[in-house]
């Protein structure tokens, strides 16, 4: 009787701290094969970790060599990185290539990270969106673009290939140790800008609670898009005394102010084009997640104020 | 002791912050629900109220015993005055009844998240966007809301059509409906004495971007006001045209003028 054949699973992002954490939760029972486009990382001798644009030829040749299972796609350039252009091109154009080479090597399941970004911040925005709720991020900047068109793209491949059994997961801010993004690096500083009078509800989830809903949608065959957030709220003002953070307020009226000071300053920490993210709600209905897959975050958001409170100065 | 306990003993009286603790909210564990509404500033939000409720406005409210103890209702009002002082003074009487209190939320107009400071400390005391999937989804969780179903139509209109009730929308119909809660009517009389308008000016409101501009006192009158709340009137989910559900919201609009009737037959004097 020969062995069962370990899962062979694809992993794209590897750089980031979230996909390292999926690699240590699966690597135990999976064969992984680790990409990335900023670069190499390594993860031990049993895993294969490539740097590699999804748009080159060669990336075809990665699913002919280990003959994947599966994708867990989380290397989304995030909108603080690079310039639109080539983030348009890795994340729109890189999707559809990712897409397509799954379909044509006939991968079983396909699981794609998101963000709640998509939603976009107005100030209409009812609380507890959820996951039909439209995606009203492109029409508000064109940094947010990209995001809302790879959904877009993997939304058409979960129709039109049922399959591959997508699942598009859109988590609320993921924060937590390692973790580069915005909030995060904001929520770590000792100083965080504010807009005046502006304190929007914010939801986080720590970053391993987000690993195990990754994993758990992973083995979980349930296709659709998902928004994934815990059941706590918490102002961002509130979010930042919490985290020892110094606010430091910027004038808010007329509106057009605030952009044109954080255009001009081109903080990386305060992006103009996530402002409406810091005036306006976007809380997310985690509750379908939830129910489907049995996902129950463990760290709670005092917890996670703890840790960027206690690491306020690095070693 | 820290500034923010010292200022808490001061305004926030024990038997206040007991009585809040003791109503049962939906919230985080910050205190927060996602809506925005925070459990402390609550409670400075009723010990302010307190003062303008009794002492400013001098409140007479009848029957507020007949909103249910518990499970979804909505609670639907005459609007006037120009800003939400009845939401507010509706909203106290509720919160601070004797027995089985309630913290209500209120829909409020779409402009009010535009606006620093005020949008974030309406929320914190429970206060809403007046979205139907905001109203829909409190229904779902029990709440009791309170909607002004003339909106800016009532709440913008002049001195001159006080206690005449604009046009009601059947929003609050279709969700009262679908969510089986029962509708409590309520008649505001008084809230239209406290900032009586004359003339809207509606280019200068465009070019704010407010919803009306009302020529008038620069100060709010302290006009003695009376609510009265009426009996629950229930309704069935059956699938029913629109012009039914258009009957239905007449129903409720009657029963509303009744009961501002009651409230001017009551009243003595203006202030």
């Amino acid at each position: 009787m020969t062995e069962q054949r370990r899962p062979h699973i694809l992993i794209t992002g590897a750089a980031g701290a979230l996909a390292q954490q999926v690699i240590n939760q699966l690597r135990d029972t999976c064969d992984l094969v680790a990409v990335d486009f900023r670069e190499q990382v390594y993860l031990g001798d049993d895993i294969p970790s490539y740097c590699i644009d999804f748009n080159k030829r060669v990336f075809e040749d990665l699913f002919r060599r280990y003959r994947f299972d599966g994708v867990i796609h989380m290397g989304r350039i995030m909108s603080s990185q690079l310039t639109r252009m080539r983030r348009y091109n890795a994340n729109v154009l890189g999707t559809q290539k990712l897409l397509d080479l799954s379909h044509k090597y006939g991968i079983k399941r396909v699981v794609v990270l998101s963000t709640f970004h998509v939603y976009g911040a107005v100030a209409y925005n009812p609380a507890l969106i959820d996951e039909s709720a439209p995606l009203k991020s492109a029409g508000l900047s064109a940094d947010l673009v990209d995001s809302v068109e790879l959904e877009n793209l993997a939304n058409i491949y979960l129709w039109r290939y049922p399959e591959l059994n997508i699942t598009i997961l859109r988590p609320c801010n993921i924060v937590g140790p390692g973790v580069r993004n915005t909030i995060s690096t904001l929520l770590a500083s000792s100083r965080a800008p504010v807009l005046a009078g502006f304190s929007p509800m914010m939801q986080f989830i720590h970053i391993d609670d987000m690993a195990d809903a990754i994993v758990l949608a992973y083995k979980t065959p349930t296709r659709g898009v998902f928004n994934v957030a815990p059941q706590d709220w918490v102002a961002y003002q509130h979010a930042l005394k919490l985290c020892g953070c110094r606010r430091i307020s910027v004038p808010s009226i007329p509106p057009v102010l605030p952009k044109f000071i954080l255009s001009t300053l081109k903080l990386k920490s305060f992006p103009s084009y996530l402002l409406a993210f810091f005036k306006y709600p976007v809380v997310i209905d985690g509750r379908a997640f939830a129910r489907e897959f049995g996902f129950e975050p463990r760290r709670s958001l005092k917890e996670i104020f703890r840790f960027y409170r206690e690491n306020k100065r690095p070693v | 002791m820290s500034l923010a306990s010292f200022l808490k003993s001061r305004l926030v009286p024990a038997e206040l912050d007991d009585h809040i603790n003791r109503i049962r909210k939906p919230i985080g564990t910050l205190g927060y629900d996602p809506w925005g509404y925070n459990n402390e500033a609550m409670k400075y939000g009723l010990s302010i109220t307190k003062q303008i409720y009794e002492k400013y406005f001098r409140v007479e409210a009848h029957g507020v015993e007949k909103v249910p103890a518990e499970g979804p209702v909505l609670i639907i009002a005459n609007h006037s005055g120009q800003l939400p002082i009845d939401g507010v003074l509706v909203g106290y009487a509720l919160a601070t009844r004797k027995e089985s209190a309630r913290i209500p939320r209120a829909m409020i107009e779409r402009f009010f998240p535009t606006v620093p400071w005020l949008g974030n400390l309406l929320n914190e005391v429970g206060a809403v966007l007046g979205d139907p999937v905001n109203c829909a989804k409190m229904l779902a969780n029990d709440e009791a809301v309170i909607v002004f179903p003339e909106g800016v139509r009532g709440s913008g209109k002049l001195y001159r059509d006080r206690y005449q009730l604009k046009r009601f929308g059947n929003g609050f119909m279709h969700l009262a409906m679908k969510y089986k809660a029962p509708i409590v009517p309520v008649g505001v009389v008084g809230c239209e004495e406290t900032i009586p308008a004359i003339a809207n000016i509606k280019p200068l409101a465009k070019a704010l971007g407010i919803p009306y501009a009302p020529v008038a006192l620069p100060v709010v009158l302290p006009a003695k006001v009376h609510l009265n709340f009426g009996a629950p009137m229930v309704f069935d989910d059956l699938e029913i045209p629109e012009e039914q559900v258009t009957e239905r919201v007449e129903k409720v609009k009657a029963e509303i003028s009744r009961l501002i009737d009651k409230g001017l037959s009551e009243r003595k004097r203006l202030f």
